[in-house]
C-alpha cells in the first residue's frame, strides 16, 4: 500500500519543465515497432482509427464510382448482375459499418478525453482491442470481396434471400461476422466513452458545463449501448440458421421472415442516428467558435440531442410501410417519425439563432458547416416525406429514397465530418490544412454532392427502383442517370482533392498554435499535437466555456503522482474529485485478445466448434490482459 | 501558459472504490449490454409465440424439475455471494478467499443441472422455431455462467497470489459479486418465460 | 403555395412517359397519393426555403457594435419558439392527411375482382379464379383488368421477398413469403402500365417487370373466356412441328401448355405465350425472333434466371418458336 506514504513523488514537487520531462517518461509510448502494437494512447489510437476510416470511405467511394459507371447508361454491359450486387452490398455494408459509425466514434476518442481533461480514455486497453477488432473486421469483409466472395445481399440483408436456402456460399456468413466485429469494436468504445464521461470529467465541470459534442457522444454511446444488442441477436439467429439448420426465419418451420426486418431496423434505425448525433456536436462545437459565442440555447440543445436518442427507438416500422404490417399501427410510426422533426427543427433553428446573435468568420470548417444546413434539411424534409406511409408506397426503395439518406448522411454528417477534420486537424497533427485548397474541396463536394443526389428524387418518383444492375433503354432514365454520373465525378474530385490536401497538411503544413481557432474548449488548452498525458496539470472547470474566461491563466489542480499514469476521478454530477485513480499502461495482450477473437469469429463461419475451441485461446489472452504485473498502476 | 493551482487533490485516496471506481462503471455499462440483449431474446420468443396458432409448436411445455432446481439454488447462491461482496468491502482477505471459493462451486453447479435442462425442452433447435429459441435463451444464459465462473475461479487464484492484498483485488472481487447478482436477475424473466409462459 | 406545387408538377413531371412514374397516376389509388405526394412536397419546399432565406440574412445581415443585449436574446427566443410552434403544427397537419390518404387506398371489404400474384425468381406467376361459366385459369407477368373497378391483389411468394409496384396505378406492397398481402389496383382509363419488382430479390431483381393491361369490360371478358381455355393446336406445319418438338424435349418438364401432356410448374404456364405482349418477365416484346432468341440462350439475356439453356437444332428452335408465337 505504497500509495498512502509521502514517498511517492507528486506534481507539487516540480516546476513546469521538470514536470513535463517526468510525466513524459511515465506516458509516452514507447518507440518502435513494439510500441505500435502495445500503445494505449487514446490519441494514437484515435488517429489511427480515424485514418482507417477514411480509407474505408475512400474505398466505399470507388466502388460508387463502378456503380455509377454501370449505370450512367441503360443496359451497360460493364459490370454484370452478381458483381454489381456486391458492389452496391459492400458500398453499404462498408460504409455504414466500416466508415460512418467507426469515424464518428474514433472523434470521440482522441477528443473526448481532451474535451472533459482527463489524461487517457477509460479502459485503454479496451480501446486497443476495439481498434484491431474494427480493422480485423473491415479486412475480412475486403479480403472476401477481392476473392469474390463479398456479401451480394444487400446491407440490411433480408431473409430469405440471405438465408440458408437463396443464399449459397459464404457470403451471406461474411457479412453476418463482419458485423460482429464492428459490434463488438463499436459497444466496447460506447462503454469508454460513456464512463470517460461519467467520471472522469475535470473538476468542476458539472453537467451543465459539458461541451455539446460530448453531450452527443455521451447520447450516441448510449445508442450504441442500448440498439447493438438487437443486431448482435439478429445477425448470430441468421448465422445459426445457415450453419446448425435454426428456424427463426423460416415460415415453413414456425419461423418468421418480418422478424429479421424488426431486429434489424430496431438497430438500424437508432444507426442512422448514431451517425447523425456527432455530426450535431461537431456542428454545435464549430458554430460556437466561429460566430464567436456560446451555441444559442445549451438546454434546449441538449434536451433536443436526448429526445432525438429516445425517439429513435420509436421509429423502426418506418422502413417497413410496405411490408404488409397493419395499416393502423403504421399510422403510428408515421406520427413518431414526424416527432423527430421537432427536436431536429430545434437544433437547426438554434444554430440559426446562434448564426444571427454572432459574428460569423468564413473559414472552411464554417463552410462546411454551412453546406450542412442547406442540404441536410432538405434531407430532413424528405425524411417527414417518406414518414408518410401513402407516400412511402410509391417511393420506397426506390432512388428517391438513396435520394434521402444520401442527403441525410452525406450532407448531415459526412460535410459536418469535412468540417471537423479542417477544424481539429491541427489539435490532431500540430499543423494547419490549407485555408485555400479548404474553399476548393468544400465547393466541388458541396456543388458535385447535389448535382449527383438531387436528381435522384426525380429518378425515383418516376419510377426507378434502388438496386438494380441495369434498366431498359425504353425507360425515361438514361439521361438523368447519365447526369448522375457525370456530377459524381466531380464530387469524386473533391473528396481526392481533401485526401490530398489532409496528406500533404500532415506532411508540410504550417505548424499550429495549440488555439489556433480562438475556440473555448479545454481541447484547446493543452498544446498541438498535445503531450501523451495530455494535461501537464489538470485543468479546473469554472464555466461552459473555459478558455473565453480564462485565456491565458487557466486554473489546474495540483497533487497527482508523477511516477505512474494518474488521473482523476470525479462525480458524476458535480464533477467533485473523488479519487486519484491510475490509467493501465502500455500492453500487447489486447492485440492477442483480439488476434484470438477475429479467428475464433472467421472460423466459426465454417464450424460451430469454432466457438469451443476458440475460447480457449481468447481467455488465455484476456487473463494474461488483466493478471496484475505488480507495476505502480496496481498499487492502491 | 501561466498556470494558477486552484485544487489540491494530494489527499484523495490513490484508488476509487464501488461508485468511485471506473471499472464498477464498466461492469454496469456490460451489464445494460447484455440485459438488452436478454430482454430482445425474451422478445423474440414472445414474437415467435404470438404468430404460432398452438405453443409450444410440436412439444410439450418443458419439464420443471431441472429448470425449477436450477432457480432455487441460483436465487440460494445470492445469500453468500451478498456475504462475500461485505467481506470484501472490509478488506478481509481471508474471509473472501473462503467466500470465493465457496462462490467457484456455485457457479459450477448450475452448469450441470442445465446440462439436463435442455433435454427437459423435448425438442431440438433444428427441429422448429420453439426449438431453436428455447435453445439460444438456454444458450446464451449458459454462457453468462460459464464467464462469471472463470473470471471467479481467475480471481480465486489471484487472492491466493501476492496480488491478493491489494484494494483493486477487493474491488474486483465486489465487481464480480455484482455480476453475479446480474447473472441471477436475468435468469430469472428467462426461467418464468420458458417454462411458464408455455403452461398458459 | 399553389404557385409553388405548380412549379413543382412542371418540373417532375416533365415528360412523363414510359408510364412506370407516381407523377404520372391513371387509377384512383395512385392519384389519391399523387395529391398527397404533391401537397407535401409542396409544403417542404416552403419550408426549405423559409429556413434558407433565414439562414441567408443572419450570416450576411449587418451588425451594430453591441446588438446582442439581453432583449435581442429574448426576441431570439421568442422566434425559436414561435419556429418551433409551426414545425408542430405542420407535422400535425401532414400526419392527419397522410393518415386519411391512407384510408383512402385501403383495399374495400368486398372488390368486383380478386387475383392472386404469386412472386418468383423472376417473374411473376398470376392465378384468376373462374367466375361462375368461365373457368379458372393461370398466367405470368401480364395482368388484365376491366377499368373503373376495384381489383383486389392478393400477394404471394414462393421463395424469397418480392415487391409488387406498378406506379401509375398503386403503391407498392411486398410479396412475403409464409404471409399473403393485398393491394388495391384500379384503372380510370384503358391503356398497358408497367410495373416492376421494387424488393431486391437476387441476380434478376432489374428483369422482373409486370404488364397490366386495362381494357374496357367487354374486352376484359373477352380476353378471360379467351386464356380459361385450352392451347389451341397449330395448323401451320412449321407450328405443329415445334409442338412435337417441345412435348418431346424438356420443356414440357417445367412449363405447362393446357390441353397438351406439358404440366410442369416450374417455369410460366405457356398456354397463351403468343398472346403476350412480352417475354421473360418485360424483358422483350413477344415476336417470333425475340422468343427464339430468349429459348436459343436464355442465360446470356437473363444471366442467372432459372431456365436453363436448351440445346436445339435451328430447325427445332425455329419451329418451336412459331409454336410459342402461335399460342394466342
Ligand atoms: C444520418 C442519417 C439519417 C438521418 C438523420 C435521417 C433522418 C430521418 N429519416 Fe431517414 N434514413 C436513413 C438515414 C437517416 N435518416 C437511411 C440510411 C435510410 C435508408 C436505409 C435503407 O433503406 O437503405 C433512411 C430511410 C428512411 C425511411 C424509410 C424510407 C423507405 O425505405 O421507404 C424513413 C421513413 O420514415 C426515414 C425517415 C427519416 C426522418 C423522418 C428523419 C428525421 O430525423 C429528419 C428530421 C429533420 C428535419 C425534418 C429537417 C430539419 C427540421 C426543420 C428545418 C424544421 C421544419 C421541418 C418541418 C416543418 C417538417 N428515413
Ligand atoms: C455514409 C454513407 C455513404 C456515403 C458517404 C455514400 C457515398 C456515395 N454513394 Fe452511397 N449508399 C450508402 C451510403 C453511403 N453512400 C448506403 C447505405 C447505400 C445502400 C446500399 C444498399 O442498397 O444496400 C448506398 C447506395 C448507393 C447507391 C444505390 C445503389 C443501388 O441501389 O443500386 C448509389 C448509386 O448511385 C450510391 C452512390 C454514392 C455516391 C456517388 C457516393 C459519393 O458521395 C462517394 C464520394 C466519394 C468518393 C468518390 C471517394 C473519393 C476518393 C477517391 C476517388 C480517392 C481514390 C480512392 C480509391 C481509388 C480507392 N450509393
Ligand atoms: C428447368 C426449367 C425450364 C426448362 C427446362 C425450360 N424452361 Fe422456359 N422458363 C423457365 C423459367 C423459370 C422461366 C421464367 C424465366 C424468367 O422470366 O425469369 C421460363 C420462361 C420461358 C418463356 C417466357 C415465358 C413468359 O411468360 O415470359 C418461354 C417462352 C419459355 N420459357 C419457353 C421454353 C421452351 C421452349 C423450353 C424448351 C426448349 C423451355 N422454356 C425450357 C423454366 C424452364
Ligand atoms: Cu423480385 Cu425484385
Ligand atoms: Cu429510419
Amino acid at each position: 500500500m505504497t500509495g498512502r506514504d509521502g514517498s511517492d513523488s507528486r506534481d507539487t514537487a516540480f516546476n513546469d519543465a521538470e514536470l513535463d520531462r517526468r510525466l513524459a517518461s511515465v506516458w509516452s509510448t514507447p518507440p518502435g515497432l513494439w510500441g505500435i502494437l502495445s500503445t494505449v494512447d487514446h490519441k494514437i489510437i484515435g488517429r489511427r482509427y480515424i485514418t482507417t476510416a477514411f480509407v474505408f470511405l475512400a474505398l466505399g467511394g470507388f466502388l460508387s464510382l463502378l456503380m455509377r459507371l454501370q449505370l450512367a447508361q441503360p443496359e451497360a454491359r460493364f459490370i454484370g448482375p452478381d458483381r454489381y450486387n456486391q458492389i452496391f452490398t459492400m458500398h453499404g455494408t462498408n460504409m455504414m459499418f466500416l466508415f460512418a459509425v467507426p469515424v464518428m466514434q474514433a472523434m470521440a476518442v482522441y477528443l473526448v478525453p481532451l474535451m472533459v481533461g482527463t489524461r487517457n480514455i477509460a479502459f485503454p486497453r479496451l480501446n486497443a482491442f476495439s481498434y484491431w477488432i474494427y480493422l480485423a473486421g473491415g479486412l475480412l469483409l475486403w479480403l472476401a470481396f477481392v476473392l469474390d466472395a463479398g456479401p451480394d445481399i444487400g446491407w440490411f440483408a433480408y431473409v430469405p434471400l440471405s438465408g440458408p436456402q437463396y443464399a449459397a456460399g459464404k457470403r451471406a456468413d461474411i457479412w453476418a461476422q463482419m458485423i460482429t466485429f464492428t459490434e463488438v469494436s463499436a459497444l466496447a468504445v460506447a462503454v469508454e466513452i460513456v464512463v470517460t464521461v461519467f467520471k472522469q470529467r475535470a473538476p468542476g465541470m458539472s453537467l451543465d458545463r459539458i461541451p455539446l459534442f460530448v453531450w452527443s457522444m455521451l447520447v450516441t454511446s448510449f445508442l450504441v449501448i442500448l440498439a447493438m444488442p438487437a443486431i448482435v441477436i439478429a445477425s448470430t439467429s441468421l448465422i445459426l440458421d445457415r450453419l446448425v439448420e435454426t428456424h427463426f426465419f423460416n415460415p415453413a418451420e414456425g419461423g418468421d421472415v418480418l422478424l429479421w426486418q424488426h431486429l434489424f431496423w430496431f438497430f438500424g434505425h437508432p444507426e442512422v442516428y448514431i451517425i447523425f448525433l456527432p455530426a450535431v456536436g461537431m456542428v454545435s462545437s464549430i458554430v460556437a467558435t466561429f460566430t464567436r459565442r456560446p451555441v444559442f440555447g445549451y438546454l434546449a440543445m441538449v434536451m433536443a440531442i436526448i429526445a432525438t436518442g429516445v425517439l429513435a427507438f420509436g421509429l423502426w416500422v418506418h422502413h417497413m410501410f410496405v411490408a404488409g404490417l397493419p395499416r393502423l399501427g403504421q399510422s403510428f410510426f408515421t406520427a413518431s417519425s414526424m416527432a423527430i422533426a421537432v427536436p431536429a427543427g430545434l437544433q437547426i433553428f438554434c444554430w440559426l439563432a446562434t448564426m444571427w446573435a454572432g459574428r460569423p468568420i468564413f473559414k472552411t470548417p464554417f463552410l462546411f458547416v454551412i453546406g450542412f444546413v442547406v442540404t441536410f434539411v432538405i434531407g430532413g424534409l424528405t425524411g417527414v416525406m417518406v414518414a408518410s406511409v401513402p407516400f412511402d408506397t410509391q417511393v420506397h426503395d426506390t432512388y428517391f429514397v438513396v435520394a434521402h439518406f444520401h442527403y441525410v448522411l452525406i450532407g448531415g454528417a459526412v460535410f459536418p465530418l469535412l468540417g471537423a477534420a479542417y477544424y481539429w486537424f491541427p489539435k490532431l497533427t500540430g499543423r494547419m490544412m490549407s485555408e485555400t485548397l479548404g474553399r476548393w474541396v468544400f465547393g466541388l463536394i458541396f456543388a458535385g454532392f447535389n448535382l449527383t443526389f438531387f436528381p435522384m428524387h426525380i429518378l425515383g418518383l418516376r419510377g426507378m427502383p434502388r438496386r438494380i444492375y441495369t434498366y431498359q433503354p425504353e425507360m425515361p432514365w438514361s439521361a438523368l442517370n447519365m447526369f448522375i454520373s457525370l456530377s459524381a465525378i466531380i464530387l469524386a474530385l473533391g473528396f481526392l482533392l481533401f485526401f490530398v490536401d489532409a496528406i500533404r497538411s500532415a506532411r508540410s503544413g504550417a505548424a499550429a498554435p495549440s488555439n489556433p481557432w480562438g475556440a473555448s474548449t479545454l481541447e484547446w488548452a493543452t498544446s498541438s499535437p498535445p503531450p501523451p498525458y495530455n494535461f501537464a496539470r489538470l485543468p479546473v472547470v469554472g464555466s461552459l466555456e473555459p478558455l473565453s474566461d480564462h485565456s491565458d491563466d487557466l486554473p489546474v489542480a495540483a497533487g497527482l503522482r508523477v511516477d505512474r499514469r494518474e488521473l482523476l476521478v470525479s462525480s458524476v454530477v458535480e464533477a467533485i474529485p473523488e479519487a486519484r485513480e491510475s490509467s493501465s499502461g502500455d500492453s500487447i495482450w489486447p492485440l492477442w485478445a483480439a488476434l484470438a477473437t477475429s479467428a475464433t469469429l472467421i472460423w466459426s463461419i465454417f464450424t460451430p466448434w469454432a466457438v469451443v475451441w476458440g475460447s480457449i485461446p481468447v481467455a488465455i489472452a484476456l487473463i494474461g490482459w488483466f493478471w496484475p504485473k505488480g507495476v505502480p498502476e496496481d498499487e492502491s | 501558459m501561466k498556470e494558477g493551482t486552484t485544487l489540491d487533490l494530494t489527499d484523495l485516496p490513490p484508488h476509487g472504490l464501488g461508485t468511485a471506481s471506473v471499472s464498477w462503471w464498466g461492469t454496469l455499462a456490460f451489464m445494460l449490454i447484455e440485459g438488452t440483449g436478454f430482454a430482445l431474446s425474451i422478445v423474440v420468443y414472445l414474437y415467435l409465440m404470438s404468430l404460432a396458432q398452438r405453443w409450444p409448436l410440436d412439444a410439450p411445455p418443458p419439464d420443471l424439475l431441472a429448470g425449477t432446481t436450477l432457480t432455487a439454488l441460483l436465487v440460494a447462491s445470492l445469500v453468500p455471494n451478498i456475504v462475500l461482496a461485505r467481506w470484501a468491502r472490509n478488506q478481509d482477505l481471508l474471509k473472501v478467499r473462503i467466500g470465493l471459493i465457496v462462490m467457484s462451486l456455485l457457479g459450477m453447479a448450475p452448469l450441470i443441472l442445465r446440462a439436463f435442462e435442455f433435454p427437459a425442452m423435448h425438442i431440438k433447435w433444428d427441429q422448429n422455431a420453439y426449438g431453436s429459441i428455447v435453445w439460444v435463451m438456454l444458450g446464451l444464459h449458459t454462457t453468462h455462467i460459464l464467464t462469471d465462473l472463470v473470471e471467479t475461479l481467475v480471481l480465486t487464484c489471484l487472492m491466493f497470489s501476492r496480488h491478493g492484498d491489494n484494494a483493486r483485488r477487493f474491488g474486483d472481487v465486489s465487481d464480480n459479486t455484482m455480476y453475479w447478482n446480474f447473472v441471477v436477475a436475468t435468469w430469472l424473466p428467462m426461467y418464468a418465460c420458458l417454462y411458464w409462459v408455455p403452461r398458459l | 403555395m399553389r404557385a409553388v406545387s405548380a412549379l413543382l408538377i412542371a418540373a417532375l413531371a416533365s415528360g412523363c412517359s414510359g408510364n412506370q412514374s407516381a407523377l404520372d397516376p391513371h387509377g384512383a389509388p395512385a392519384m389519391h397519393v399523387e395529391h398527397l405526394i404533391i401537397g407535401i412536397i409542396a409544403i417542404c419546399t416552403v419550408v426549405w426555403v423559409l429556413v434558407m432565406a433565414t439562414l441567408g440574412v443572419a450570416l450576411l445581415r449587418g451588425r451594430r457594435a453591441g446588438a446582442d443585449n439581453a432583449k435581442h436574446e429574448a426576441r431570439l427566443t421568442m422566434t425559436v419558439v414561435a419556429a418551433v410552434a409551426a414545425t408542430v403544427a405542420i407535422i400535425a397537419g401532414v400526419t392527419i392527411a397522410s393518415f386519411y390518404t391512407t384510408r383512402n387506398i385501403g383495399v374495400p371489404e368486398s372488390a368486383a375482382l380478386t387475383i392472386t400474384v404469386r412472386g418468383q425468381q423472376w417473374w411473376w406467376q398470376v392465378f384468376y379464379a373462374g367466375a361462375g361459366a368461365a373457368p379458372g385459369f393461370q398466367t405470368a407477368n401480364e395482368i388484365h383488368i376491366p377499368i373503373r373497378t376495384d381489383v383486389h391483389l392478393r400477394l404471394e411468394s414462393l421463395d424469397v421477398i418480392h415487391s409488387f409496384w406498378v406506379p401509375s396505378l398503386a403503391g407498392k406492397q411486398d410479396l412475403v413469403p409464409g404471409r399473403s398481402n393485398s393491394v388495391l389496383l384500379r384503372a380510370e382509363k384503358s391503356g398497358v402500365y408497367r410495373g416492376q419488382c421494387a424488393e431486391f430479390c437476387g441476380l434478376q431483381h432489374s428483369h422482373m417487370a409486370i404488364m397490366v393491361v386495362a381494357e374496357a369490360p367487354a374486352d376484359y371478358d373477352r380476353w378471360a373466356a379467351s386464356q380459361g381455355g385450352d392451347a389451341m393446336t397449330p395448323a401451320d406445319p412449321d407450328a405443329a412441328a415445334g409442338r412435337a418438338a417441345f412435348l418431346a424435349k424438356p420443356c414440357a418438364a417445367c412449363h405447362t401448355v393446357r390441353g397438351t401432356p406439358a404440366n410442369g410448374t416450374t417455369g410460366p404456364d405457356l398456354t397463351h405465350i403468343g398472346g403476350r405482349r412480352t417475354i421473360a418477365a418485360g424483358l422483350m416484346e413477344t415476336t417470333r425472333g425475340s422468343l427464339a432468341a430468349w429459348i436459343a440462350d436464355p442465360q446470356t439475356l437473363k444471366p442467372g434466371n432459372n431456365m436453363p439453356m436448351v440445346p436445339l437444332t435451328s430447325a427445332e428452335l425455329q419451329n418451336i418458336s412459331a409454336y410459342m408465337e402461335s399460342l394466342k
